[in-house]
């Protein structure tokens, strides 16, 4: 496919979609899909089948349209309108071309003009929920692949890199490094062997955002890496993907080989003399491996154990080779910005943080689901406008970042959030689960929670994180089960130290966070358990004796 | 030092299956942990023997081999059970009740992380299945069961005959 062939595919297939009467746009996420939305598509076909419309009326499948907690969910395009809480009963009513067939289903219409989506902004999800991620032509209608012929045709591999710094985009796996000075790291290295790494293995707990963005609009990371590859001198790339990704995996392995077939990968892209091929490693369920070189040892087959760094991946990284490693989302947000300049992106967000970010919603929380907001917005506008607020409970706590983030009390509602305030009060971005607790989550066990998981999930390879994750977990099992004295929180707090300072990896270096931040802001919860001998949310049985505890 | 080829070879195609995958990767190093995804999907667990003969054909020691495949989660050196119950631990999960779950299922098939002495159910955990809006989730051979009630998994152990 050459450049003009591009522009006339995406023209033909706009035109056609424009001539259908209808397009019935069903959400086939993991959410959905698991509240029966395949049948509901199966459904759906049939009943246009049935009233032999199937030439007026396209019935296809899209990514996550955000709103996990009314799915199965279905956007019908001719009309905009978005229904919800949806069963197979439903299709012959939706599929009608008859408003009044339709009269029942208004409990089912949800308000797109309502906060959940009229305060978002959309980047990287833009295309998530509007076009079908198995059907490279749905992609190119929305404007796929412009970008990656921009760059290729109109721009040198330092122009692209110099958009991506102006962009201000920093990466959205967690850390914040900016994402156009890690490019510059690997395009200044000597021209020979690169790669480019996509790091999907999302492995927080509660995020589920890299997902998403995977199975809803997986050409668009593609797009992403292959313009990361131009741009920094590399011609391979690889997909770190997580085992557990089913549906994300087998969609890429479909893009992929779609993308191949038109000469969007792989020998002479768009016809020009670059080449880029992508190939996908699974992991295998070791929560280390987002670590980028624990990463690098598991795309090599081994071990997922980190080292030392420096070297750093850009000078020595996939078989000592320079090497970008950048998350799902960081690559998503690439094709906007080569195609609207660096300087559209960076008057979104904050002085430091720029663009927007994807949440995944969960927990105690009434709209559940996937958010994107530009970055800035306070954590109340996320909680209590988009997210609907708490059902029947009150607001305790909101975790960011995974087993290395914190709690953020009520007090910080008001906060603007991005990378630097995150940090500020022992938060941390992460890569963007924002789970929700009200008062029946008690805060020690929440910190006991985070510690077992980052004591299962330590490769062994250092030793304070290996056994200080161990020590912790004890004092903090204890503590939930009445068994703990006052001078087990000295203790804890300096554990906490030792892991941070002198673990080798960020496994261990934020495995403390959820600790400390509960320590600082719900001491009396801890004070309760110690002193008092009870757990405030009812949640932990203390069984232990209450004079052995304080003797 | 010579390695102990299984005393009965594999026989049918998803030995020939193994070797297809191998060769993709031109019996290198680099391919181990694609190769043992292909294994464990083709023979449902990894046993020493196919781990050696994994070892012996990418001419890579056994330690490196059983060290790889013990590390990551989602290999299994024990064979699995007929059916499969996977509860979700993932924080949203976890604040919304899955420990129970756990419990009832080790209560009425196996302790977590096993398969019941019949071999009919294994039981186990997930670190987050990426479904945190449809807490608390499980995974029941691979469907995943959306907001499961206390008593929820009641009808799914009913349909597949546990008492």
């Amino acid at each position: 496919m050459t450049v003009e062939e591009l522009s006339e595919m995406q023209a033909q297939e706009t035109e056609r979609q424009q001539k259908l009467q209808n397009r019935l746009l069903c959400c086939t996420a993991a959410g959905c899909v698991s509240c029966g939305a395949d049948r509901l598509r199966h459904a759906l076909a049939d009943a246009v089948a049935a009233q032999g419309r199937s030439a007026e009326v396209e019935v296809c499948g899209t990514g996550c349209m955000g709103l996990c907690s009314r799915g199965p969910l279905v956007l019908s395009a001719a009309d905009r309108r978005l229904y919800g809480n949806l069963t197979p009963e439903d299709a012959p009513a939706l599929a009608s071309p008859n408003a009044l067939d339709r009269q029942h289903l208004a409990a089912c219409v949800i308000d797109l003009d309502g906060p959940f989506f009229a305060r978002q902004h959309k980047i990287v999800l833009a295309n998530s929920g509007r076009v079908d991620p198995e059907k490279l032509p749905d992609y190119i209608a929305a404007g796929g692949y412009q970008a990656l012929a921009k760059a290729l045709t109109e721009m040198t591999p330092r122009g692209v890199v110099e958009q991506i710094r102006e962009s201000g985009l920093r990466g959205r796996g967690g850390a914040g490094y900016p994402t156009g000075l890690k490019w510059e790291l690997v395009a200044k290295q000597p021209p020979a062997k690169k790669f480019v790494v996509c790091n999907a293995d999302e492995g927080d707990p509660g995020a589920f955002m890299d997902r998403s963005v995977l199975e809803g609009d997986p050409h668009r990371v593609l797009e992403g890496m292959a313009i990361a590859g131009y741009a920094v001198g590399a011609q391979q790339g690889y997909i770190y993907v997580r085992g557990e990704y089913g549906l994300a995996i087998q969609r890429l392995q479909n893009a992929i080989k779609q993308a191949e077939r038109e000469h969007l990968l792989g020998n002479r892209i768009l016809e020009t003399g670059f080449q880029f091929r992508i190939d996908l490693r699974m992991g295998a369920g070791a929560f280390v491996c987002g670590e980028e070189t624990a990463l690098i040892a598991s795309i090599e087959g081994k071990r997922g154990q980190p080292r030392q760094r420096p070297p750093y991946p850009p000078e020595s990284g996939l078989w000592n080779a320079p090497t970008l490693i950048n998350n799902v989302e960081t690559f998503a947000n690439i094709a906007p910005i080569v195609v609207n300049g660096g300087a559209w992106f960076a008057s979104i967000g904050t002085a430091s943080s720029k663009g927007t970010k994807v949440f995944a919603l969960a927990g105690k929380i009434a709209n559940t689901g996937l958010v994107e907001v530009p970055m800035g917005v306070t954590l109340r506008t996320i909680l209590f406008d988009i997210g609907g607020g708490i059902p029947g409970g009150t607001f305790k706590a909101a975790q960011t970042g995974g087993p290395s983030g914190g709690c953020i009390p009520e007090q910080f509602l008001d906060l603007p959030v991005d990378y630097e305030s995150l940090i500020k009060i022992g938060s941390f971005m992460g890569s963007g689960g924002l789970i929700v607790m009200d008062d029946s989550s008690c805060m020690v066990d929440v910190a006991r929670f985070f510690m077992e998981f980052c004591m299962d999930e330590s490769c062994g390879k250092c030793i304070p994180c290996r056994t200080g994750t161990v020590q912790m977990h004890d004092i903090l099992l204890r503590i939930t089960k009445g068994e703990a004295g006052p001078e087990d929180l000295a203790m804890l707090q300096s554990y906490s130290t030792l892991l941070r300072e002198t673990s080798l990896c960020g496994l261990g270096q934020g495995a403390p966070n959820p600790v400390m931040s509960t320590l600082k802001y719900f001491p009396q919860e801890y004070e309760a358990h110690i002193r008092e001998h009870r757990c405030p949310a009812g949640r932990c049985q203390l069984t232990g004796r209450l004079e052995e505890a304080t003797a | 030092m010579p390695i102990a080829l299984p005393a009965a070879p594999l026989k049918d195609n998803r030995e020939k299956l193994l070797e297809r995958a191998m060769s993709r990767h031109q019996y290198s190093g680099d391919g181990l942990i694609e190769v043992l995804h292909t294994a464990q999907e083709l023979y449902g667990f990894l046993s020493v023997p196919l781990l050696k003969t994994i070892a012996h054909k990418l001419r890579l020691p056994p330690s490196r081999v059983l060290g790889v495949a013990s590390f990551y989660h989602f290999f299994s050196l024990k064979p699995k059970g007929e059916h499969t119950f996977v509860v979700c631990l993932g924080t949203a999960c976890y604040v919304a009740g899955a420990l129970g779950l756990v419990e009832t299922l080790e209560h009425r098939c196996a302790k977590a992380g096993t398969t019941s002495p019949d071999g009919k159910v294994s039981v186990e955990t997930a670190r987050c299945i990426g479904s945190c809006g449809l807490a608390p989730a499980v995974i029941c051979d691979g469907r995943v069961l959306a907001r499961v009630a206390p008593h929820g998994l009641d009808e799914e152990l009913e349909r597949i005959g546990v008492e």
